[in-house]
């Protein structure tokens, strides 16, 4: 009996999910899209840091790195009795200039070098084309594939460089990557560059002789053995280092590369955590609205059940089975796209880093863990409902339906309604009648333009970002570095050079900052008084000027170093004849951007006990020189480095748009599809619920138009509401986000700052899409079918 | 005893049904609803239609409410054909002419007894005031109720003053006491009755319960989508008289 009584109850749910195909499917995308999110993200984060920890293994990337000026080669023995080091390389690396035909800007690079004819111990790289350098022949370069795929170069073509102050022309034999050089990274860039930024690995006696280094080495890498404590290692390293000008070594969480790699994966975790939840949660809520209301307009069929005798724990299983059913439905969908999605975005990261292999082998945890959410959070939501629904009454399917009661409003609100036409009361008191049902609706709402602002968000941040950077900080056109420090008669050759309109010296030193156990490595920059080109910034307090004494901080940096205005902090100077010297905290000042430290430029000579000197000139340009003066500028073989700010700020938004976009994208697609879920399912609701009535209004004389004022009067008020709701809700999403840990990198950390415009957009695709829907609900009315909707009870 | 004189003696067409056929189709098989119907109904008259399930009878009222269409066949009010208009123009029928009560009363929930009252008068060209209307029908006293706090009987006396409050040409009551006990039932035919004479309303009334065909001028009895038989009472009994 029991057996039999099941599947006619299942032969129930199944012609109720397919009679309700439309909602179900419109539920059940959302639950996907927040399913979907999650396992994209989470899968997406995994597979990078399994790919990375490959490619770093495979490729033998190193642990430890240094630099120094200039160290014998017969070190090497002496290095590797180092207790815990296991493998070595001792090489040479200098920064160039790069030339290549018909690219006006000088680029930079930097030349590795590898043994001829082999592969290096560590740092090994992935051949994507050619062959390695051969022995014979010293003017063969092998390139990074970034660079050779940015401007189209293959084996056979010609690169030239200004190696140690001479013009060289080299041959192009391959292309490979890198574990090393994930990131490449200019020393003036914020973030990587693919374009103005080369990797040339030449062969190790042709850079010997370039840079007259027979028998030395200025770079080393060197892997340690596992379990090796890696900061005795550095200790020892710096000791035997120090007399050869070493800046002093570092792991690899100081390794410009893999630093970034693990910037950009920190930040990939942390929207795989935050977004998806954000999601769910407002994926949470939309299914308890539709789903409560839905269970609620089955209520004489409960009853029915309840009369022919089925228990109530029946009844109740028979409709959480029914949500179950919507979630799995969304759940399965969910998991394909999101294994999709996840492949999709992997991909592009690997691109984008430039990974030669790709492992995408999602674990079942994101699955798993997105399955078990769904489906709880689809069951909490609808709880309610479930046992309201299990627990009614058997009498309620006898009697003709029970018009739900409606109460005299108040005085105030009376007076209000005595205004109003008839239609518009109908509206008013549906809404006031179930307040709880009108305020979780507009939750929803609130919570798609929510989901909307925040997506678009990004956008607003890195124009913000941008904006303090580029145009309050650096505003500068073109920063020119040199291969050594020069004399203040630099600038006066500057100045002459074609289409500088203004120039001003700036020095910047590598330096550690000490402060109790407290360290950070990163490079103190020397500022003139009053300079014009360089303006600290602070985003809350705007310009401050660099004081004559002490230290200007990032916030940032200050928090690491846990310093404040006052303190004194050891700096480290990394080069030159090295001194250590204290240095008070003078002013701290809120950036988005990295952690910087600034310094009065004659208070840093004084205090590296230096007369002055130039290694930096930043220079305003008339635009319509560059070219020319960008042609000078290559060819002078004193000029190590060039950075033209213009094409800073659109590397800065394309490598931007590469990675973090791309999660963002998916993101805003989700957000959209649920500003029209919610929209589409609570009109679609409040039509079943209301279809009755609606047909009753045509037959009574009424119009079309007059149901669907009525049909739609209510969720447009509701929807209005919601607007203002939903950007406050937006705004406080995004401040949730922003200060949730994983965002504030020490790369940047993002401004919680929404423009109007982001606003702006989030309320139109809301109204954009109860448009999209009422038109769909107008077809629907017009459908209407007046007699059967009559002739049946509910 | 309370009676009313038959049909004048030169009587006025309202509507003029000819060749009335309705027919569904059910996979391969057809199902005609209707099937050549004729019928005159005449101005300020009562008609009963009688029928078992399925002979029809709603069909017809339907169709001459204005709320389905005929397969074929043409429909005349005022000899005005109302088969060959367009939706907008029947939006405008129902409006003016015809007044609608059905079994479920069909009230708007979210309403008072007066509110869903005046939803009708507000559109209507000549309405009673809807507190007059819902007096006609003896429910004076609750116009300020929600349907909730109505009996089942006074939600259809709503319904009917709701009805004939827009002064309509035509009264049509689908099983108007199906879903009432018969003490209830009698309250509403005699509301009913009330405005069919007081307002000289033309009134059909659709019926399972042949009791009620006492009250009308003519009883048109309907099987397998035909008219079986008109017949025409000499004497109206009055609602309160009628036992079922």
């Amino acid at each position: 009996m029991v057996a039999r009584r099941v599947r006619a109850l299942d032969r129930k749910l199944l012609r109720d999910l397919w009679r309700l195909k439309g909602q179900v499917l419109s539920i059940a995308f959302v639950i996907a899209s927040g399913v979907a999110l999650l396992v994209m993200s989470l899968s997406t984060h995994e597979a990078l840091r399994i790919t990375t920890d490959a490619y770093y293994e495979r490729y033998r990337f190193g642990d430890v790195f240094a630099t120094v000026k200039r160290a014998p080669r017969h070190m090497e023995a002496q290095l590797r009795a180092i207790s815990g080091v296991q493998s070595i390389q001792l090489r040479i690396s200098k920064q160039a200039i790069l030339d290549l035909e018909g690219f006006t800007e000088p680029l930079m690079g930097r030349l590795v070098s590898i043994p001829e004819g082999e592969q290096p111990m560590l740092n090994r790289l992935v051949l994507r084309s050619g062959r390695l350098v051969a022995a014979d022949n010293p003017d063969e370069v092998v390139i990074n594939e970034a660079f050779a795929v940015a401007h189209g170069l293959i084996p056979g073509d010609m690169i030239e460089a200004i190696i140690n102050g001479n013009k060289r022309r080299l041959r192009i034999v391959g292309t490979a990557q890198s574990p090393e050089f994930i990131y490449v990274m200019s020393p003036f860039a914020l973030i990587p560059d693919k374009k103005r930024y080369g990797i040339l690995w030449m062969g190790q006696s042709a850079l010997e002789a370039a840079f007259d280094y027979q028998g030395a080495f200025n770079d080393l890498a060197l892997t340690v053995v596992r379990g090796a404590d890696t900061r005795r290692i550095i200790e020892a390293l710096d000791i035997l280092l120090a007399p050869y000008g070493s800046i002093g070594a570092s792991d690899r969480s100081d390794h410009p590369s893999a630093w970034f790699v693990e910037n950009e994966l920190e930040q990939n975790k942390a929207s795989a955590r935050i977004l998806p939840t954000i999601f769910l949660l407002v994926a949470a809520f939309l299914t308890n609205t539709v789903l409560s209301r839905l269970i609620a307009t089955e209520r004489s069929e409960i009853g029915l059940m309840k009369a022919f005798g089925y228990s109530n724990r029946e009844v109740g299983w028979h409709y959480a089975k029914f949500v179950v059913a919507v979630a799995l439905t969304g759940i399965f969908a969910g998991w394909v796209l999101g294994a999709i999605l996840g492949q999709i975005s992997t991909n592009g990261y690997a691109r984008n880093l430039n990974l030669p292999l790709l492992i995408y082998q999602p674990s079942p945890m994101a699955f798993v863990l997105g399955a078990f959410v769904s489906v709880a959070v689809a069951l909490a939501a609808t709880s309610r409902a479930v046992s309201k629904a299990a627990s009614l009454a058997p009498i309620v399917a006898m009697n003709p339906p029970e018009p739900p009661s409606f109460r005299n409003n108040g005085v105030l609100l009376g007076k209000v309604m005595s205004w109003l036409d008839e239609p518009t009361r109908i509206i008013v008191r549906q809404i006031s009648r179930w307040p709880v049902r009108s305020l979780v609706t507009i939750m929803g709402f609130a919570g798609a333009v929510a989901m909307m602002v925040l997506s678009l968000y990004f956008t607003d941040a890195v124009d913000e970002i941008l904006r303090t950077h580029f145009d309050e900080l650096q505003r500068e056109d073109l920063a020119i570095g040199f291969n050594e420090p020069k004399s203040s008669v630099v600038l006066q050759e500057v100045l002459h050079l074609p289409g500088v309109v203004s120039a001003e010296p700036m020095r910047i030193v590598p330096a550690d900052f000490v402060s109790g156990h407290r360290r950070h490595r990163g490079s103190l920059q020397g500022v003139i008084r009053d300079s014009k080109l360089t303006q600290i910034y602070d985003v809350q307090r705007g310009q401050i000027p660099v004081p004559p004494n002490g230290l200007v901080l990032t916030s940032r940096l200050a928090e690491k170093l846990e310093l404040r205005v006052g303190d004194e902090v050891e700096v480290r100077v990394l080069e030159g004849r090295r001194p250590v010297v204290m240095a008070k905290v003078a002013e701290v000042y809120d950036s988005y951007v990295g952690m910087l430290a600034y310094q009065n430029i004659d208070a840093l000579n004084g205090l590296l006990k230096d007369r002055p000197v130039t290694q930096y000139v930043n220079a305003k340009i008339d635009e319509s020189q560059q070219v020319e003066l960008l042609k000078q500028l290559k060819n002078l073989p004193a000029v190590s480095t060039v950075a033209v700010k213009s094409v800073a700020v659109s590397n800065f938004n394309q490598t931007v748009a590469d990675t973090m976009m791309i999660f963002v994208g998916f993101f805003s697609v989700f957000s959209f599809a649920l500003g029209f879920g919610v929209t589409y399912n609570a009109q679609r609701i409040s039509l079943s619920e209301r279809g009755r009535e609606l047909a009753t209004l045509r037959v009574l004389g009424f119009s079309r138009r007059d149901a669907l004022y009525i049909l739609l009067g209510e969720t447009t008020i509701l929807v209005c509401v919601a607007l203002p709701v939903g950007c406050l809700l937006g705004w406080m999403v995004t401040a949730v986000f922003v200060n949730a840990g994983g965002f504030q990198t020490e790369l940047m950390r993002l401004p919680l700052l929404i423009a109007p415009s982001t606003f702006g957009t989030a309320v139109a695709v809301l109204l954009g899409a109860s448009v999209a829907s009422g038109i769909a609900m107008r077809r629907l009315v017009h459908k209407l079918d007046l007699i059967s909707v009559l002739k049946t009870r509910e | 005893m309370h009676s009313t004189s038959k049909t004048p003696s030169q009587p006025e067409v309202t509507l003029r049904a000819r060749g009335l056929t309705k027919v569904y189709q059910t996979g391969e098989v057809q199902v005609f609803a209707l099937d050549s119907v004729d019928l005159d109904l005449f101005s300020g008259e009562m008609v009963v239609m009688l029928g078992p399930s399925g002979s029809g009878k709603s069909t017809l009222l339907n169709i001459l409410g204005g709320l389905d269409a005929p397969t074929s066949g043409q429909v005349f009010f005022n000899d005005e054909e109302i088969t060959a208009t367009i939706d907008s123009a029947l939006t405008r029928y129902r409006r003016d002419y015809v007044g609608f009560v059905f079994q479920f009363y069909n009230l708007i929930s979210s309403l008072t007894a007066r509110e869903n009252v005046a939803l009708v008068t507000e559109i209507s060209k000549n309405p009673l005031d809807p507190a007059e209307a819902l007096e006609l029908v003896g429910l004076g006293e609750r116009v300020d109720h929600f349907p909730a706090q109505l009996s089942g009987g006074e939600q259809q006396r709503v319904a009917i003053a709701r009805a004939i409050a827009k002064r309509p040409a035509l009264l049509l009551c689908d099983e108007p006491t199906g879903a009432l006990d018969s003490k209830t039932g009698i309250v509403v035919l005699e509301a009913i009755e009330r405005v069919n004479s007081e307002l000289g309303t033309t009134t059909a009334i659709i019926t399972h319960n042949s009791a009620t065909a006492s009250l009308a001028d003519r009883v048109i009895y309907l099987a397998d989508g035909r008219i079986t038989r008109i017949v025409e009472n000499s004497t109206r009994q009055a609602a309160r008289d009628l036992q079922w």
